[in-house]
């Protein structure tokens, strides 16, 4: 009680102290600045479109880099996004596109089973990575093996160059060397991210089926004939 | 002399006296608060199942009942924790059982000797995806080596094959096991056996019998009759033996008839599989594509014209 009665001293004068009613009280109420900075920061909702698009662009470009020179860095789990996957199956399914396309079913994949293979693919491989004990996360897993894909689909480019001077022995020899090297990229480049987050007597468990996956986009690659 | 009975009694009332004297504690039905009598030697010799590698058929049946009720772990279907538990294998032992599917030798039966209760779904899940792609893939290039010295020849991918190796393959593995497994079990529900196997291992073994169709494959690519079949025939004895070596002592016990029936239908399915991939995939006679996909059984009478 006693700490009660010397806490309001200071205030003990202002019970008599009146403002006149003709001085208008005025001031600023508000917060100083700081918390709203930040606010604006998370609130993109109010920048132009092109740098919203151009941002994004850019994560996906630093990705792809990461992917051509693979090393142990975890840039590619942390911030992992879909649009890079979503970009190469498309491109990749429309290159693919045009080649033995009168009988359709003698021909190469269409576009749907392009796409179905690869996701299906990357899910299945997700999953069997998951049950294995796996400490990735279902996204980061599916970002890393779609980012994988990129080595690939420059092949895919380039056979389709190479398809314009010919058919012959010669260009089929080098669309194999070209297709060969960038699947050995591709699995390497993702077993570089892979493996750290698998248990390590299981490692070539997870790793064969990678492996696997993109053996076979390796072989609709190479096997397209316009 | 004290009966067996008598003996059964009195576990039971040492047992309720532990849980008088202290209600909290988890009661284990073959813990270490056994009375040690003389007759819980025989329930010992049940507890150190894990260590038991007795040839005694009888012994392994029973350890295999024990541990077997213990499998679904971790939760409901519904958990993911179920599903890990299908694929708590390394990579040495999935290599191990690879190498038992090709050397079968009479005496270890799969099931027993290299699952010991562990059966997973990586290896027969991967086996078959691998096979589906070797098999379409390896069908394409024969037919791309055996046309390639005609003028006319157009070089086509064929997708479509994977499409089909995919349904059969996976059909075969999935859907025999499940009959197999559901005749095995209403026999022995009708005759009052023990020790059969369950669903699991029963497509585990399927599966990993698969295993060997992934070379022969590879190498049905060249391009000589003889050596074609006699690849078949191969393959058909080794991964034919794996299926009878496990499948013969769970039917031995059944009637003489039955035994051999079920035997028998196992190694002709298996057969038919393979007969049917190597000529749908592999087609050796001089013929035109067929525009659309036509059934086997229009390939074997174009097999059979003669040359």
């Amino acid at each position: 009680m006693a700490s009660l009665e010397e806490a309001s001293k200071p205030f003990a004068g202002l019970s008599d102290v009146s403002i006149s009613e003709d001085i208008p009280v005025e001031g600023d109420i508000s917060v100083p600045v700081g918390p709203s900075r930040r606010d604006d920061e998370f609130s993109t909702l109010d920048e132009p479109v092109k740098e919203t698009i151009l941002r994004d662009l850019r994560a996906v470009g630093k990705k792809f880099i990461h992917v051509l020179y693979p090393k142990r860095s975890s840039a590619l789990l942390r911030d992992w996004d879909l649009w890079g996957p979503l970009l190469l199956c498309v491109t990749l399914a429309l290159l693919l596109q045009g080649g033995a396309a009168d009988s359709d079913d003698q021909g190469g994949p269409q576009f749907a089973e392009v796409f179905v293979i690869v996701w299906f693919g990357s899910i299945i491989i997700t999953l069997n990575s998951k049950l294995l004990g796996g400490t990735l996360s279902f996204f980061q897993s599916l970002c890393v093996l779609g980012y994988c894909i990129l080595p690939l689909t420059v092949a895919m480019a380039v056979c389709r160059i190479v398809l314009l001077s010919g058919t012959g022995k010669v260009s089929a020899a080098i669309r194999l060397v070209v297709v060969t090297s960038s699947f050995g990229w591709s699995t390497f480049a993702s077993t570089a991210f892979l493996a750290d987050s698998q248990p390590s007597n299981r490692k070539a468990l997870v790793v064969y089926p990678v492996f696997l996956f993109y053996f076979v986009i390796g072989w609709m690659i190479l096997t397209f004939t316009p | 002399m004290a009966s067996p009975n008598d003996l059964r009694f009195q576990e039971f009332e040492e047992a309720a006296d532990l849980l008088s004297a202290d209600p909290g504690a988890s009661t284990v039905s073959m813990s270490a608060s056994a009375p040690p009598t003389s007759a819980a030697g025989s329930a010992a010799a049940g507890e150190d199942v894990k260590l038991d590698l007795s040839d005694d058929e009888q012994g392994q049946e029973e350890q295999s009942e024990l541990l077997g009720g213990q499998k679904p772990s971790g939760g409901g279907f519904w958990t993911f924790e179920y599903y890990q538990s299908f694929f708590n294998v390394d990579t040495v032992q999935v290599l191990d059982r690879l190498k038992g599917s090709v050397m079968p030798l009479p005496g270890r039966n799969f099931i027993k000797h290299y699952l010991r209760n562990n059966p997973d779904l990586y290896g027969p899940f991967w086996i078959c995806v691998t096979l589906v792609f070797s098999v379409a893939i390896s069908g394409n290039l024969s037919t791309f080596f055996h046309d390639m010295g005609n003028p006319s020849y157009r070089y086509r991918p064929q997708f479509h094959r994977v499409t089909i190796a995919a349904v059969v393959i996976f059909m075969y593995a999935w859907l025999v096991p499940v009959a197999l497994w559901g005749f095995l079990t209403w026999r022995q529900g009708a005759e009052r056996q023990i020790g059969g196997y369950s669903f699991l291992e029963t497509v585990c073994v399927y599966g990993y019998s698969l295993f060997i169709y992934i070379p022969t494959s590879i190498l049905w690519i060249i391009p000589y009759e003889w050596l074609q079949w006699t690849l078949v025939l191969v393959a058909m004895a080794i991964s034919g033996s794996v299926l009878v070596l496990t499948f013969w002592p769970v039917v031995r016990d059944d009637t003489r008839v039955m035994a051999v029936a079920t035997v028998a239908t196992i190694v002709a399915l298996h057969t038919l599989l393979a007969i049917g991939c190597k000529l749908y995939f592999f087609q050796s006679a001089v013929h035109t594509e067929p525009p659309a996909p036509t059934s086997p059984p229009v390939h074997t009478t174009l097999v059979a014209k003669p040359h």
